[in-house]
């Protein structure tokens, strides 16, 4: 038995992408985020997991300033994320998100979705935005829908997209906000087949999931967050066998039951 | 009634045509600013724009353009009738649209914005390229209703002088004493010009929807 540790040792090394130090964030009187301090180096892939309501979706929002924070420091890429636009303009072209209810724009084809922040926010031409979209669609296994609009695709379908059209702007870092939380049950194996081999490509992620086979099977660390903080944080051998605190066993508990 | 003075009519109906259509695209801009100033997040402009609309929606079209013709006039600008109604109108429009399209901005889900901005698109190419098109076809039955109204309500342009197709209407029918004969075919011409948009209106909203609800 290893012995519990504050930090854990990923076996990735190498530079830290994200790091995060002493990040509170409050609504109004509400402390959403307590002390957060996490640091996520290049090619790590981390499942960060907790109950509802306990900061995790707050934590990686974060991260591409969908949400401020009040205190601390978030640096991403080296650049320190406070208010300016610049530098969140910086930051949110090398981090890309895939939300829960996939947020595909309905009124542009698949096609379309994925060609729109590469035309506008990197300046790449038509005929090169429409190439990328290609072979990325083609990569989550859907490019024969891509004159397709997305209500016409199942929920699995277009989250694939969602994870295209992210890829489309090449970024560094994946974000995935609880990316499977919104599908049938038999459309969440098609979506983590994807975000498993993106992970194997070597991409830097961060996941909120309660997908605790992907978490086994990907993941270098995994977090677990409970009231706003981070309680726990271990290799996930470690974190499903040997759970250190008690509200993780709680909640491991609770969804390994299912 | 004779030829004479359906032409007439229709000069008069030429003048309607015009001031709403001024009204209407200057309006369109106008209510365009207005909207992107209301849903801008910057409270003072919020609070001006607020005010404006209150204004505007507060107080009846017939006062608003009394005081563009006469109130300007009182402070020095002699505008033309023609140019003073347009400028009601427009302020007129301006306050109802951005209104409108406050709403249908607002009624496009958050996601859409956070995905935008996650994809690093900046305010410009996230209203354009993604709020507007989707807020459009939500407010296309309000917009195309509002339009009705404005064409009808040029007839009010007549109280400061302006010979548009009603006060055209009053004219002749003091002329030849057949208010029924004439009124009734400016009615027709109301109709002729309002029921075109609410067909067009209906059919728009179906393609936006089909695009949505395929």
């Amino acid at each position: 038995m290893t012995t519990a540790t504050a930090s854990v040792q990923s076996p990735i090394t190498g530079e830290a992408v994200i790091t995060m130090s002493h990040v509170e964030k409050w609504y109004d009187a509400f402390q959403a985020l307590h002390d957060i301090n996490m640091s996520v180096r290049k090619g790590e892939r981390i499942v960060l997991c907790g109950p509802s309501g306990s900061g995790k979706s707050t934590l990686i929002r974060c991260i591409n300033h969908l949400e401020s924070y009040e205190k601390g420091e978030i640096r991403v890429g080296g650049i320190l994320l406070g208010n300016q636009a610049k530098a969140i303009d910086a930051i949110r072209r090398e981090v890309g998100m895939v939300f829960q209810q996939f947020n595909l724009f309905p009124h542009l084809t698949v096609l379309e979705n994925c060609m729109l922040a590469p035309m506008r926010a990197l300046g790449v031409g038509k005929t090169e935005a429409a190439d990328r979209a290609r072979s990325l669609l083609a990569r989550v296994k859907i490019l024969e829908q891509a004159e397709k609009y997305p209500i016409q695709l199942s929920g699995g379908q277009q989250q694939r997209v969602a994870i295209a059209r992210a890829l489309c702007m090449r970024p560094k870092i994946m974000l995935f906000d609880e990316p499977t939380s919104a599908l049938d049950p038999e459309m969440v194996k098609e979506v983590l087949d994807t975000m498993i081999s993106l992970a194997e490509e070597g991409m830097t992620m961060i996941c909120v999931t309660h997908e605790m086979g992907f978490a086994r099977q990907v993941a270098d660390r995994v977090i677990f967050m409970a009231s706003g903080a981070i309680v726990e944080e271990a290799h996930p051998g470690e974190f499903f066998t040997n759970p250190r605190h008690e509200r993780t066993r709680k909640f491991l508990g609770e969804i390994l039951r299912n | 009634m004779g030829s004479e003075e359906f032409v007439f009519l229709l000069i008069g109906l030429k003048w309607t045509v015009l001031l709403s259509a001024v009204g209407f695209v200057c309006g369109c801009l106008a209510g365009l600013g207005v909207a992107l100033a209301r849903t801008s997040g910057i409270p003072l402009l919020e609070r001006i724009t607020a005010i404006y609309i209150g204004i505007f929606q507060g107080t009846p079209l017939l006062m608003q353009l009394f005081v563009t013709y006469y109130g300007l006039a009182l402070i020095g600008l002699k505008l033309d009738a023609w140019v003073a109604v347009a400028i009601g109108l427009t302020l007129h429009a301006s306050a109802y649209l951005g209104e409108i399209w406050r709403g249908s901005i607002e009624a496009v889900p958050r996601g859409q914005t956070e995905a935008a901005k996650a994809l690093s698109l900046k305010y410009v190419s996230r209203m354009k390229d993604v709020i507007l098109p989707q807020a459009i076809g939500i407010s296309l039955p309000a917009t195309i209703g509002f339009l009705v109204q404005l064409i009808k309500g040029t007839s009010l342009a007549s109280i400061v002088g302006f010979t548009e197709l009603t006060r055209a209407g009053n004219i002749i029918s003091n002329q030849i004493f057949q208010p029924l004969t004439v009124f009734g075919i400016v009615g027709a011409l109301y109709f002729l010009m309002c029921c075109p948009l609410t067909i067009i209106g209906a059919r728009l909203e179906q393609r936006f929807n089909a695009a949505h609800a395929r």
